[in-house]
């Protein structure tokens, strides 16, 4: 095999919440396998291009990997109008999130040269969703939040979209969490990462949080001043090396 | 979203997207990460058609700083607005001019 690994990239439909067909973005990886699976949960952006490209840079590294559209009920277009329109409407609920990333872990699970393993990533929103799937569902191997905001929420903040602070959910957490973080930033602010740890710490959960200085939010978005490649390329090592010790066959 | 800054209000006129102007029904304010301005928060407007397809939107990113000179420019004008619309100028007039 070459050092690039060869890739097949497609659209596919699966069956979400409540049995909604919605599309998904998938990349897997030539050869035999069996490979590990990573699930993409994208970010308040949207289904954008920054996550279909990460879909591809887990199979160019050995994973079969898979993003859903999250904001497909809202319409067609371009994944920003979406995003807009999703905010409008104040958000996509919680359940709405977790039927359908199950969906997408069962896609996973369906493929002949899947080796049973399955990791979840997510940003921004997607890492808040990554973390809260993980503490509802107990159908995956390890979960990367990168810059979950809104783990902790205010009362204020709750309504029936997001009835739960995922904070809240942590003794149910299933699997072990990888957290990157930025000490710059504001959602998650540096102390609410702090009460995020101390949860986890509380409940004698297995994880790992990496807290870059330097760094606010964003870190690994290379088409945004947010951008900190020294930190990113840590970040990235870390997510690699925690996702091959967890989703080794 | 990463805040739970977000204002959402019904919004009755047009905006245009391209060569083509659309019926509003909402105007959505936000304070969140920029999504194309070289800049980390920002004020987002979106003018959107919720009715309508997603792309019905007309959506700025502001600095907080261009967001406020644009609140004060909104009330100077809303300001004057409501002077013309009550006809102030128009009912004043003729009282001065019996005065005089």
């Amino acid at each position: 095999m070459s050092f690039y690994r060869s890739m097949t990239c497609e659209n596919v439909t699966i069956n979400g919440d409540n049995t909604t067909p919605i599309t998904a973005y998938v990349a897997k990886p030539s050869g035999p396998g069996k490979f590990p699976g990573v699930v993409l949960i994208h970010h308040l952006p949207g289904w954008s291009e920054f996550y279909i490209e990460t879909t591809r840079r887990f199979a160019h590294h050995g994973y079969l990997a898979i993003c859903a559209n999250l904001y497909q009920r809202s319409g067609d277009g371009n994944p920003d109008d979406v995003a807009a329109k999703v905010r409008a409407e104040g958000g996509i609920p919680d359940s709405q999130m977790v039927g359908d990333t199950e969906a997408a872990v069962k896609w996973m699970r369906a493929q002949p040269n899947h080796n049973g393993k399955v990791g979840l990533f997510g940003s921004c929103s997607g890492g808040r969703h990554a973390f809260l799937y993980a503490c509802q569902k107990k159908d995956i191997d390890a979960c990367a939040e990168l810059w979950g905001g809104r783990v902790v929420m205010g009362k204020d903040e709750l309504n029936a979209k997001t009835p739960v602070p995922p904070i809240d959910m942590t003794k149910d957490l299933s699997c072990p969490l990888i957290g990157i973080f930025g000490n710059d930033d504001r959602a998650p602010s540096p102390e609410q990462v702090n009460q995020h740890e101390a949860e986890l710490k509380k409940h004698g959960k297995s994880y790992e949080f990496y807290r870059y200085d330097g760094a606010g939010h964003g870190i690994f978005y290379w088409h945004r001043p947010l951008y900190r490649p020294e930190q990113a390329m840590d970040g990235w090592s870390k997510v690699f090396a925690f996702f091959g010790k967890h989703l080794a066959a | 979203m990463c805040t739970s800054i977000i204002e959402v209000v019904g919004a009755e006129g047009m905006a245009k997207r391209g060569d083509e102007w659309f019926a509003l029904t909402q105007a959505v304010v936000a304070y969140d990460h920029a999504r194309h301005a070289p800049l980390g928060d920002v004020i987002t407007l979106d003018f959107i058609n919720a009715r309508l397809d997603p792309g019905a939107r007309a959506g700025i990113e502001l600095t907080l700083e261009s967001a406020k000179e644009l609140r004060s420019a909104l009330e100077r004008a809303i300001s004057a607005a409501e002077f013309e619309e009550a006809e102030v100028r128009g009912r004043g007039a003729p009282s001065l001019v019996r005065a005089a």
